[in-house]
């Protein structure tokens, strides 16, 4: 009876035990993130600048990213103005078709599409490239020749994320609604300047305010967990594989956070 | 097995680096129990040790890529535990250090590598000036014609002789190599193993070595020290350090020459 109760004790014991390291871990994590960002601010400031470094993270990021988003883009303003044609002849509505696509592309699809897939295509990059580089110790290499790694590899990468992906979302926006209105025009016979008239008298500025911040915001949030799960990531190949991973799922679930966030402000404003 | 020749350039009155009783631990993983060590200028000195031991972790403290819990390391005068990040920086251009995989920056080729150090710490170099640096570094190792090749396209061998080239190029007082010759066959081990001594004579650098190869160990070692135990056991000439009849010692010993 007695040893029977011991075990019980015992195994209460280790489960409080393994419960209190968890929740160390995730308190240590979130300081950690924290304190990933506040270097980032601090080092963002002071020279030395890596501008080399920063320009070629941009053409990484945007150049490099054209013909993806430019595809998918058109391909999503097609899409979507087809899907949405039905819903609005119902109600005899087809001459609000521009105007709608105007709204949803340049309030939401737009920059968030762009994000999606820069964060799979750019963020996972990132992750691998720096998880890469902690492995093989490269990090630590810059670190002994008295180069700040963190300034490089981290600041110059959230830089050029921050910067292009409002670039990108600017350019996806574009081509959406130059394929929606190539479906408008096929199907509607609607002029050009009549498409992109009723496209523009539907926004107002607040909407190219919102979907701009919401870029920087996108970029920002790519570029930095990219290089937060590269920096730190476990030695080791399956390390590696794991930051681009996870920076990719991450960095998904925090755009959408972040675009309900920025949704509900913009609202608020909104209905001021 | 060939043993070096004796070096005359050691300045056994001047100390590179001081250690005294160092320790760190991983956790409850202790790693090293209070290390107490010199290097004298233009010295060799080889560190043996199992792996796990703490070998290198004992020269990443020594560059400040890690910090040590207790214990006192100084390097060129300056006490790596309490200095600046600045200070720290300054120093590290002094100390070369050779990493075990090469750490090649991949998406660079060999001349950005060893441009990388000097584009940041050499401002008022001319880019003719760098060249010339370059080369002379590259005609060190032995390796001219790399020069535009991309580290991916370097055999093992060729990656190390670029890693201890990259380090070269801002001519630092203390060399730090970690597992110099892993990984490699025995003819390119003879190779690094001479390209060793040559960098001691030709640039006169102080060296730690890190290895567990006895045949690297006797080639470039003036002095050699065995950790055990997280502390440094045996020490002396190779053969100072095998005359014991310590069972660890010689399971080390035997071993390496039965392989």
């Amino acid at each position: 009876m007695d040893q029977s109760n011991n075990k019980t004790e015992n195994s209460t014991r280790t489960r409080s035990h393994l419960i209190s390291r968890r929740v160390d871990r995730i308190f240590l994590e979130i300081h950690r993130v924290f304190a990933f960002n506040v270097r980032f601010f601090k080092e963002v400031f002071f020279p030395p600048y890596e501008f080399k470094e920063i320009i070629k993270q941009c053409y990484e990021v945007g150049v490099r990213s054209l013909p993806l988003i430019s595809i998918t883009g058109f391909i999503i303003g097609i899409v979507f103005t087809n899907q949405s044609r039905p819903s609005l002849q119902d109600f005899g509505a087809t001459s609000l078709l521009p105007a709608l696509i105007s709204v949803a592309i340049i309030r939401a699809i737009g920059p968030l599409v762009t994000a999606i897939i820069a964060a799979g295509r750019v963020g996972s990059s990132i992750g691998a490239e720096l998880g890469s580089m902690r492995v093989t110790e490269q990090i630590d290499a810059m670190e002994v020749s008295a180069t700040n790694p963190f300034k490089f590899l981290v600041v110059s990468r959230v830089l050029a994320t921050t910067f292009m992906i409002p670039a990108l979302t600017m350019y996806t926006t574009l081509v959406s609604l130059l394929g929606g209105y190539l479906n408008v025009h096929q199907v509607e016979q609607t002029t050009i300047v009549t498409f992109f008239n009723q496209v523009f008298d539907a926004i107002t500025f607040l909407d190219i305010i919102a979907a701009s911040v919401k870029s920087v915001l996108f970029g920002y949030t790519i570029g930095m967990v990219g290089c937060y799960k590269g920096f730190y990531s476990s030695k080791g190949t399956e390390g590696v594989g794991k930051a681009a991973n996870t920076s990719v799922v991450t960095a998904m679930f925090l755009l959408f956070i972040e675009e309900l966030l920025v949704m509900q402000v913009i609202n608020a404003i909104r209905g001021m | 097995m060939t043993e070096k020749e004796l070096n005359p350039n050691i300045d056994r009155s001047q100390k590179v680096i001081f250690i005294r009783g160092l320790k760190k631990a991983f956790d409850d993983n202790v790693i090293l129990r209070g290390v107490d060590m010199d290097l004298y200028k233009g010295e060799n000195l080889v560190v043996l040790g199992r792996s796990g031991t703490g070998k290198s972790v004992l020269i990443k403290i020594i560059s400040g890529l890690l910090t040590a819990d207790a214990g006192e390391v100084n390097v060129l005068g300056e006490d790596v535990c309490c200095i600046t990040p600045k200070e720290m920086d300054k120093l590290r251009l002094k100390i070369g250090f050779s990493f075990q995989n090469s750490a090649l920056y991949d998406s660079m080729t060999v001349k950005e590598n060893l441009e990388f150090p000097l584009v940041r710490h050499a401002k008022d170099m001319t880019q003719a000036e760098r060249d010339k640096l370059i080369d002379v570094v590259l005609e060190a190792v032995g390796l001219r014609n790399a020069i535009n090749q991309m580290p991916s396209e370097l055999s093992g061998g060729q990656r190390k002789r670029i890693g201890i080239a990259r380090t070269l190029i801002l001519r630092p007082d203390i060399m730090l190599y970690d597992e110099p010759t892993a990984g490699l066959d025995p003819i390119t081990c003879i190779e690094i193993n001479n390209l060793i001594n040559e960098v001691q004579r030709r640039f006169n650098t102080s060296s730690i070595i890190i290895t567990h190869d006895l045949t690297c160990a006797r080639a470039v070692g003036d002095r050699l020290v065995m950790l055990l135990d997280g502390e440094f056991k045996r020490e002396g000439t190779f053969e100072e350090v095998f005359a014991t009849d310590d069972e660890r010692v010689q399971a080390f010993y035997n071993y390496n020459f039965s392989e």
